[in-house]
């Protein structure tokens, strides 16, 4: 009769000397990774939690419209003869002091750039990414194309990608300054204008039956300089996420195509752009969407901290003229005003609705944006299989 | 109706008597790295119009290559160079500097290993070869479709969902597809490169027949790792080994009566 036979078992269970380690090397892997995971909570939560009231409101339509429609400025805050602590936008100070002119009016402070909204500066980041987008993909798409599909493998298009990669890593502080001495300043980028820039021009060319000139005195700090700047920013991210979207096509469809007669181009317009093109948008997007919230580029080349109108009402002339000079129009941008009213303003508790909801809005659009590329680049893989 | 027919039919190239080899290849040398090593050594044989010819060896004997030279594939690879000798077609060395390769392919017609249709409706596949070409008259593309289909013998089974995606397709069904794109710009030589090495036993079948039925208006070249495959299809067989021509026959010599040890080897099955 076999008695109990533990130690028939080949897999009996032996030293747990080794197990507790294990399950110590666990916990210390699992605790880097919800360390992550805390840091990216607490960033989201807290701008959440400080950020949401300056947006939503307890009454119809709920959403804070004024924050949205009107530009930054001045916040001016005040103790009245009955002790109360006020806060209003400067323009509303004005007349307040019309309407009521015996009011005490004790401690005033005002606060730049910390009231109002954020409408010029939302306008100018979405019209900087605009220029960005439009640029950045149709360079970057023609590189790519050239660098997968027609450049020969050798050691100059390893140079070119290895060129690429570290563009990739360069400073943006540095991208600013390159952008502001090449797009901002160089006296060689055209502009159509009524007024010659005498100092920095080397030639204007007067425009016959107008009164204007084609200038070539460089953009200044413009919409176009900083979306361009912006552009070489995305550069390299753009080149490799199309390079994979084109590598990614089978390479099965080139053969067919030019085993037909195809001619190269004929090959890639019709057998690889399209099938490409998913990708290369969704990874477009993802890319610009990193650097549309950059300061650095665009503190030299583009952004001012207070502007009263939008570009195209600032700009002069009509036709080519009124495209050139809102082009060359500066603006204010998202990033730039979340600096200027966290970093170069006091710390003080009237500028906190301001900080937190701009830096709200933004996240939330960076996030959409990165989100819904995903998504859809997600959803083009599943129904692209071959 | 004979208008729209004869601007299909490759009225531009020559007339080949059928006593003459339609492809002509002597000694000729290919490397795929500009000449260090020779992946095809010193091949001479001449293809005749009308026939199955099969190539047949063990993977890496160069049978895929010498295919690709055949419209000029391997122009694809940066490091390709025909290091000697010279192929003929029609007459015409293809590697000529005034030939482009683009033009021949037109003539030289190719379907591959695996099945490639683009993501595109079957009448869109069929009719890419044409539109490449600058065709755009509709009835002109309407009929060399259904003609290309027909021929490839899928058309009653797609007549009703021309518009459909070709993806929707089964495997076998794809490779005819492909076939019918490959005869839809009329080349007078189609290779096919393992044609049916993606496909089961009875779609295979299929497609042996069609090479059969197509025989009588192309003249074709076949890859083939299978041995049963080239008996049923070839009249003509060459059998390569690492980057040589071991013996070149009709088929029922090779595989009855082979003349080289090596061959013989081979098809009986001893190695490869």
């Amino acid at each position: 009769m076999p008695e109990e036979t533990p130690s028939t078992n080949p897999f009996q269970a032996t030293s747990s000397k080794r197990k507790v380690k294990d399950r110590i090397g666990t916990v210390i892997f699992a605790c880097f990774t919800y360390f992550v995971l805390a840091c990216a909570l607490f960033i989201f939560g807290k701008i959440t939690y400080d950020g949401a009231p300056v947006l939503f409101t307890s009454e119809a339509p709920f959403i804070n419209t004024k924050f949205f429609t009107e530009s930054p400025q001045t916040l001016v805050e005040f103790t009245n003869g009955a002790g109360e602590l006020i806060r209003m936008d400067q323009t509303d100070f004005t007349v307040f002091k019309e309407e009521n002119p015996d009011v005490t009016i004790n401690d005033e402070h005002t606060f730049s750039y910390s009231g109002g909204g954020i409408a010029g500066p939302l306008v100018g980041t979405a019209l900087l990414v605009l220029v960005c987008m439009v640029v950045s993909l149709f360079i970057g798409v023609a590189a790519a194309i050239y660098l997968s599909e027609y450049a020969k493998k050798g050691k100059l298009v390893s140079a070119i990608r290895l060129a690429i990669m570290n563009l990739a890593g360069v400073p943006s502080i540095v991208y600013g300054l390159f952008g502001f001495a090449f797009f901002c300043l160089a006296p060689w980028f055209p502009v159509f204008t009524y007024e010659v820039n005498a100092e920095t021009t080397i030639g204007a060319f007067k425009i016959p039956l107008t009164d204007g000139y084609l200038s070539f005195q460089g953009w200044g700090n413009s919409l176009l300089a900083g979306g361009l700047t912006l552009a070489v920013m995305a550069l390299p991210v753009i080149i490799a996420a199309c390079e994979e979207s084109l590598k990614a096509v089978p390479g099965g469809f080139r053969e067919a195509s030019l085993a037909l007669g195809a001619t190269r181009w004929q090959c890639i317009r019709t057998a690889v752009l399209p099938y490409a093109a998913p990708g290369i948008l969704t990874a477009s997007v993802l890319g610009v969407t990193r650097v549309a919230g950059e300061t650095a580029p665009i503190m030299f080349t583009a952004a001012v901290a207070d502007k009263a109108k939008m570009p195209w009402q600032d700009a002069q002339g009509s036709g080519v003229f009124w495209f050139s000079d809102m082009l060359t129009q500066s603006v204010q941008a998202l990033p730039y005003h979340i600096y200027t009213v966290s970093a170069r303003l006091p710390a003080h508790e009237a500028i906190n609705d301001m900080r937190y909801g701009s830096v709200f809005v933004f996240l939330i659009l960076v996030v959409g944006f990165a989100m819904t590329s995903v998504v859809l680049r997600a959803r083009y893989r599943n129904k692209l299989k071959w | 109706m004979n208008d729209s027919s004869s601007t299909l039919d490759s009225a531009d190239a020559p007339e080949v008597a059928s006593n003459e080899p339609i492809i002509s290849i002597d000694n000729l040398s290919f490397s795929y790295d500009l000449g260090s090593t020779n992946t095809l050594r010193d091949i001479s044989l001449e293809i005749p119009a009308g026939k199955v010819t099969a190539f047949i060896g063990p993977s890496g004997c160069g049978k895929s290559t010498l295919l690709r030279c055949l419209n000029r594939m391997n122009d694809l690879v940066d490091t390709a160079k025909v290091t000697g000798g010279s192929i003929s077609i029609l007459g015409q060395d293809i590697n000529a500097p005034d030939v482009e390769a683009i033009e021949l392919r037109k003539h030289v017609g190719m379907v591959f290993q695996k099945y490639n249709p683009f993501p595109k409706s079957i009448y869109e596949n069929v009719a890419y070869g044409l539109r490449v070409q600058g065709i755009k008259n509709k009835s002109v593309l309407d009929q060399a479709v259904e003609e290309s289909l027909q021929k490839s013998a899928l058309w009653d089974e797609v007549k009703d969902r021309l518009d459909s995606s070709a993806l929707g397709l089964s495997g076998g069904q794809q490779q005819r597809l492909c076939i019918a794109r490959a005869i839809a710009v009329k080349p007078q030589i189609v290779l096919m490169d393992e044609p049916c090495s993606a496909l089961d036993p009875i779609a295979t079948a299929r497609i042996e027949e069609l090479i059969a039925e197509l025989q009588e208006d192309f003249t074709i070249v076949i890859v083939t790792h299978n041995m049963q495959q080239a008996t049923r299809v070839s009249n003509r067989t060459a059998f390569f080994y690492l980057g040589e021509l071991i013996e070149y026959d009709d088929t029922s010599k090779i595989f009855g009566n082979p003349t080289r040890k090596q061959t013989e080897d081979y098809v009986s099955g001893r190695f490869g």
